[in-house]
C-alpha cells in the first residue's frame, strides 16, 4: 500500500519582552533560582494578574505577519491542571477566543513555493520548571508567567522535509518581527507535531499521535520521519494507531508513549475572571501594522526580481533580517549584486559559520565586502588580493578601516601601469620560449599559464585587464 | 462609656484633635477583644504588637501636626481572608493554618494610609464559604444578641466583633451575601459595594466574579467614611474600575425626596417570618413618610439567583483554590509517597467539608460534556438576571428588600443541611450575580431581641443612594439604643 502523512505543527515562541506576561518580574535569564519572582507569578493568595501591553502588540504583529485575522474580543481562559512547575494551578491561556485566527505562511521546499495554513495563535503564560534530585524535585519559578504565543498551523504539510522547512521559514518570520529569539536550543522555540498516516489519495485523516519534546531543529524532521514510520508499520501489521501523545527520544532516535486520550487531561477551560475581556480597537491594529517590517518571503521575491538573483541565493540571503540587510548595504558598494551574493554565501557565511557568529558581529562589514567586490569589477584589484584582505579582515586585522585605506596603507595598489607590466610579460615570453611557441601554434589553452606566471612576478598586483590586454598582444608578436 | 462605644467618625475626631491617644484607644480594644474574644470566638489571631507600632505612628503624626488620615486611630478588625504581610492569614482553613503571607491587601495598606489600627485577623467561615460561620477550621462564631445563635456568615467575625464593641468597625468580604447577612445578624450596617469599586489584590479568592471588600460597622456614617477609604482603581487588580470616587459622607442626607423606592414582589413572597416581614415593613414606611415614593415591581428571575451562584462560584472555588497543593506553602502532608499522593493527602487534610464539596460541584460543572450546560448555561441567565436590575433601576432609585428571612438562626440548627444553608442566600445572591452595590442596615428587633436586617440595593456604582435611604431609616426610625447582653 501507499501511505501518506499527514503533519500539523504546534509552536510555542516565547516572546522577547522586557517582563512577564501578567506581573512586571523580569523575563531575563541567567539569573539565580527564584529570584525573578513575585506574589503574582508564584500563584501566592489574592494575587491577580495585569496584562503586559507589549505582549499583544507582540501578538498582533506575528498575527499580521502570518495573514492572519486579528480577534477584536479576546478572552483569556484558565487552563487547570496540577503540576509543581504550575503555581496556580491553572495556566492563564486564551482557548475559545484567541487573538488571531485563519494565516497562511508561504515558503519554498526545494526550490518549490508551498503554503501552510495557520489555525490560530494565542497568548498564554509558561510554567515554572521542575529539577529532580533523586530524593526530591526542586521547582524554579523564574519563568513562571513568562509570555508565549502559541502558533498551531492546518494540517497541510504531508513530509518531515515540508514540516521542517514550515518551522525554519516561521522562525524566520518571528526572527525578523523581533518577537522571539527563535532558540530552539535554548527552549525560546518549541514545536509538537501532530502526526497521523492514511492511504494516498483518501479524504479522512487517520487517528492522529502528538509528539512532544522536540527541542533541536536538527530532531524535527527525524522525530516526525521516525512516527511516519511507526505508524505505517502498525497498519501494515494490521495493527491500530491510537490517539496519544508520545515523547520523541534523540538518543535512541525513537517515540514513546506518554499518556492516550482516555488518561488525557481534562483542563476546564473557563474565561478568567480575574482579566477583563480585552478589546482591541482598529486604532490599536493599525498602530502595530505600522510596525510590519519586510517579511523573508517577499524579500526574498524583491531580491530575485530587482537584483535578477536567482531564487537560490535570494532565499539564502534572506533567511536573516541581518544578512538581509548585509547584501543590501554591500550591493550599494558594489553595484554588482549576483557578486555580492556570491561572496556572501561562499566567504562570508563560511567565516561566519567557522567563528560561530551573526552576522551583526561579522569582522567584516558590509561596505569592505561590497568595495572588494567593486574593485575587482573596476579592474584596480585581483580576485587573490581581495581574497586575502578579506581573510585579514576576518581574522581581525585592519577593523574599521575602509578597503581603500588597508590598500593604501599597505602598497596593495593594483598596477596598471602599461610599462611595468609589459616589462614583466617580456621577461616571462624570453624566458618560456618552448611555450610561447606552442601557443602561437594553436594550443590557446596556455594563455592561463602566461596570466599565473605575469602575475606571480608582480605579486598579484598587476590588473588583470591590463596584463590581459598586454599578454594577448606581445604572445601574437605585435 | 467606654471609648469603643463611640463610633468610627468620633473616635478619628478625637485622635485627630490630640484629646485621646490611638495607643490609649488600641491597647483598650485589645483588652477588650481578649476579654470577650473567649466567648465569642470573633478573633483568630490578635496584632498586639502591629496594632501599637502603628497607633504609635498615628500618634506621631498627630504630635507633628501632619495629618494622620480619615480612620486615624480607629482599632478594626480585617476579616482573615486579607492578606497581613507578616502576620498569618488562614482564610478559616486548616490548609493555611501557618500560611504567613509577604505582602499586604490593597485594602490593608489603605486602612493603614487612613490612620486604621488593625486589631486582629476576624473569624469567618473556610474560605468564605457559608452563612453562619460554623465552617471554619478555627470553630464556630457566637452571635453576642445571643450565644446560643450564628452570626451569620462568612463575615461572622467581624459582625461579631463590632456587634460586641470590640472594635468600631470590621472589614468583610461578600460574595453571595457574606456582608450582609451577618451585619443583619448582628445588627450592623454593611455595604457590600459595586463590584470593581475596591480592590480584590490580596484577598484570597473564592469567586473572583463575585467577591468583593466592604465595611462593617454600628452606623451607616461609619460604613460611608470606611468605604471612602478602601474605595479607589488599583493598578494591581484589572477589575477594579476607573470610576471617580464620590464623596460618600455628602450622600448622609435625612430623608429621600424626589427618590423612587422598589419594591420587587419575589422578594416580600411566603416565607418570611412575621416579625421580619413587619420591621422591614416598618421602614419601607419610614422612605415614604420621608419622601420616597413606593414602586412595585417584578424581577422574575430572582428565583434562578441560587441556581446561578451555586454553579459560578463553585467553578470559580474549583479553580482558585488549586493553588493550594502543599507544593508552596500551606499544609504539606507528612506520609505521601509520591506527587499524586502529596495532592491528595494535603489537599484531603487541608481543605474543610465545605471546600471540598464546592471544589467536587465546580470541577464537576466546568467538565467537558457538562460545561456548557452548567457553567455557560449558568453565565447567560446571570447577564439576564443583571439585564432585569439594569431594567429596574431606570424606573427606581433603590429597591429595598429583607435580607433573610428570618433573625440569626440556632448554631447547628442548619449545619447538617448545606441545602437550608444555601437557600439562606436568596435575597442576598442577586445583586451580587448583577454586581450591583448592596447593603443592610439595621430596622428593627424581634420580641426576643434579634436584630433584623434591610437590604438596600441601587444601580452599578450608586453608593450613594444606598447610603442616603439608609441614612434615612436609621435616623427616622426612632429606635432606642441597645446593646447585646453581657458585652
Amino acid at each position: 500500500m501507499d501511505f501518506e502523512a499527514v503533519i500539523g505543527l504546534e509552536v510555542h515562541a516565547q516572546l522577547l519582552t522586557k517582563s512577564k506576561i501578567f506581573c512586571s518580574c523580569p523575563t531575563a535569564f541567567g539569573h539565580g533560582d527564584n529570584e525573578n519572582v513575585c506574589p503574582v507569578c508564584t500563584g501566592l493568595p489574592g494575587a491577580l494578574p495585569v496584562l503586559n501591553k507589549q505582549v499583544v502588540d507582540f501578538a498582533i504583529l506575528t498575527g499580521l505577519a502570518l495573514n492572519c485575522k486579528i480577534q477584536k474580543h479576546n478572552i483569556f481562559a484558565r487552563k487547570n491542571y496540577f503540576y509543581p512547575d504550575l503555581p496556580k494551578g491553572y495556566q492563564i491561556s486564551q482557548y475559545e477566543e484567541p487573538i488571531c485566527l485563519g494565516g497562511k505562511l508561504t515558503f519554498l521546499v526545494d526550490g518549490n513555493e508551498m503554503t501552510v495554513g495557520v489555525t490560530r495563535i494565542h497568548m498564554e503564560e509558561d510554567a515554572g520548571k521542575n529539577t529532580h534530585h533523586g530524593e526530591f524535585s526542586l521547582v524554579n519559578l523564574n519563568r513562571s508567567s513568562v509570555p508565549l504565543l502559541e502558533i498551531v498551523s492546518e494540517p497541510d504539510m504531508r513530509t518531515p522535509k515540508q514540516a521542517g522547512e514550515y518551522l525554519r521559514a516561521l522562525r524566520s518570520v518571528l526572527l525578523y518581527l523581533g518577537v522571539c529569539d527563535g532558540n530552539m536550543d535554548e527552549g525560546s522555540l518549541r514545536c509538537d507535531a501532530n502526526v497521523s498516516v492514511r492511504t494516498r489519495g483518501a479524504e479522512k485523516f487517520g487517528t492522529k499521535v502528538e509528539l512532544k519534546n522536540i527541542n533541536s531543529f536538527r530532531f524535527v524532521e527525524k522525530a516526525i520521519e521516525y512516527e511516519i514510520g511507526r505508524q505505517i508499520d502498525l497498519i501494515e501489521q494490521g495493527q491500530k494507531i491510537v490517539q496519544e501523545t508520545r515523547l520523541y527520544d534523540p538518543d535512541k532516535n525513537r517515540t514513546v508513549g506518554m499518556r492516550s486520550k482516555e488518561e488525557a487531561h481534562d483542563y476546564r477551560y473557563f474565561p478568567d475572571p480575574d482579566l477583563l475581556p480585552l478589546r482591541l480597537s482598529d486604532e490599536w491594529i493599525d498602530g502595530v501594522r505600522k510596525q510590519l517590517p519586510e517579511l523573508p518571503y517577499e524579500k526574498m521575491n524583491r531580491f530575485a526580481t530587482q537584483f535578477g538573483l536567482p531564487r537560490y541565493d535570494a532565499q539564502i540571503l534572506t533567511q536573516s533580517r541581518d544578512l538581509a540587510q548585509y547584501f543590501e548595504t554591500a550591493v550599494k558598494r558594489s553595484n554588482n549584486p549576483k557578486g555580492t551574493s556570491n561572496w556572501i554565501m561562499s566567504e562570508l557565511l563560511r567565516v561566519l559559520n567557522d567563528q560561530k557568529k551573526e552576522v551583526a558581529d561579522s569582522p567584516v562589514n558590509a561596505d569592505q565586502l561590497g568595495d572588494l567586490v567593486r574593485l575587482i569589477d573596476q579592474g584596480q584589484m585581483s580576485g587573490k588580493i581581495a581574497k586575502g584582505i578579506f581573510e585579514d579582515l576576518a581574522a581581525g586585522k585592519f577593523s574599521n578601516k575602509t578597503v581603500e585605506q588597508i590598500v593604501k596603507e599597505n602598497g596593495l595598489v593594483q598596477v596598471t601601469d602599461t610599462k611595468a607590466i609589459e616589462a614583466v610579460i617580456d621577461k616571462i615570453i624570453a624566458a618560456n620560449a618552448g611555450q610561447v611557441e606552442q601557443y602561437r601554434s594553436g594550443k590557446d589553452k596556455l594563455f592561463g599559464f602566461f596570466v599565473g606566471q605575469v602575475m606571480k612576478e608582480m605579486k598579484g598586483q598587476g590588473s588583470p585587464t591590463v596584463v590581459n590586454d598586454l599578454l594577448k598582444k606581445k604572445l601574437k608578436g605585435e | 462609656m467606654s471609648l469603643l462605644d463611640q463610633g468610627i467618625f468620633e473616635i478619628a475626631k478625637k485622635v485627630r484633635s490630640g484629646e485621646v491617644s490611638a495607643k490609649t484607644v488600641a491597647t483598650e480594644a485589645l483588652a477588650r477583644a481578649k476579654n470577650k474574644n473567649k466567648e465569642l470566638n470573633a478573633f483568630i489571631t490578635l496584632t498586639d504588637d502591629q496594632a501599637l507600632e502603628q497607633a504609635e505612628k498615628v500618634d506621631r503624626m498627630v504630635s507633628q501636626k501632619r495629618d494622620p488620615g480619615l480612620l486615624a486611630g480607629v482599632p478594626v478588625g480585617i476579616k482573615d481572608i486579607l492578606l497581613t504581610k507578616g502576620v498569618r492569614t488562614t482564610a478559616g482553613s486548616k490548609i493555611l493554618e501557618n500560611f504567613v503571607p509577604p505582602y499586604s491587601s490593597t485594602v490593608v495598606e489603605k486602612l493603614e494610609a487612613a490612620g486604621a489600627i488593625t486589631i486582629g485577623k476576624t473569624n469567618l467561615d473556610e474560605f468564605a464559604m457559608g452563612a453562619s460561620n460554623e465552617n471554619s477550621a478555627f470553630g464556630p462564631v457566637k452571635n453576642p444578641w445571643d450565644t446560643s445563635r450564628v452570626p451569620g456568615g462568612s463575615s461572622g467575625g467581624s459582625a461579631a466583633a463590632v456587634a460586641a464593641r470590640l472594635v468600631p468597625g470590621a472589614i468583610g468580604t461578600d460574595t453571595g451575601g457574606s456582608i450582609r447577612e451577618p451585619a443583619a445578624f448582628c445588627g450592623l450596617t454593611g455595604i457590600k459595594p459595586t463590584y470593581g469599586r475596591v480592590s480584590r489584590y490580596g484577598v484570597v479568592a473564592f469567586a473572583s466574579s463575585l467577591d468583593q471588600v466592604g465595611p462593617m460597622t454600628h452606623s451607616v456614617q461609619d460604613a460611608a467614611l470606611m468605604l471612602q477609604a478602601i474605595s479607589g482603581k488599583d493598578p494591581k487588580d484589572s477589575t477594579t474600575a476607573v470610576q471617580a470616587v464620590p464623596d460618600f459622607s455628602k450622600a448622609l442626607v435625612k430623608n429621600v425626596k424626589g427618590f423612587k423606592v422598589g419594591l420587587p414582589k419575589e422578594y416580600f413572597a411566603d416565607g418570611i417570618e412575621p416579625e421580619v416581614r413587619a420591621a422591614v415593613d416598618n421602614a419601607i414606611a419610614v422612605l415614604k413618610s420621608q419622601g420616597a415614593e413606593i414602586v412595585p415591581l417584578s424581577l422574575p428571575l430572582t428565583s434562578h439567583g441560587i441556581a446561578v451562584y451555586y454553579l459560578i462560584a463553585p467553578c470559580e472555588a474549583s479553580s482558585n483554590l488549586a493553588r493550594y497543593d502543599g507544593v508552596k506553602y500551606g499544609h504539606r502532608s507528612k506520609d505521601s509517597k509520591d506527587l499524586m499522593d502529596l495532592y491528595c493527602r494535603s489537599r484531603g487534610e487541608g481543605f474543610g467539608a465545605e471546600p471540598k464539596r464546592r471544589i467536587m460541584l465546580g470541577t464537576f460543572a466546568l467538565s467537558s460534556g457538562y460545561y456548557d450546560a452548567y457553567y455557560k448555561k449558568a453565565c447567560q441567565v446571570r447577564r439576564l438576571l443583571r439585564d432585569d436590575f439594569v431594567k429596574a433601576f431606570k424606573q427606581v432609585d433603590v429597591i429595598a428588600a429583607p435580607v433573610a428571612t428570618g433573625p440569626a438562626f440556632k448554631l447547628g440548627e442548619k449545619a447538617d443541611d448545606p441545602l437550608a444553608m444555601y437557600l439562606n442566600d436568596i435575597f442576598t445572591l442577586p445583586p451580587s450575580l448583577a454586581g450591583i452595590p448592596a447593603l443592610s442596615v439595621n430596622c428593627g428587633f424581634t420580641k426576643s431581641g434579634l436584630p433584623i436586617g434591610f437590604q438596600l440595593m441601587a444601580k452599578h456604582w450608586d453608593e450613594e443612594k444606598i447610603i442616603q435611604a439608609a441614612f434615612t431609616v436609621e435616623q427616622n426610625l426612632g429606635l432606642a439604643p441597645r446593646r447585646p447582653h453581657g458585652f
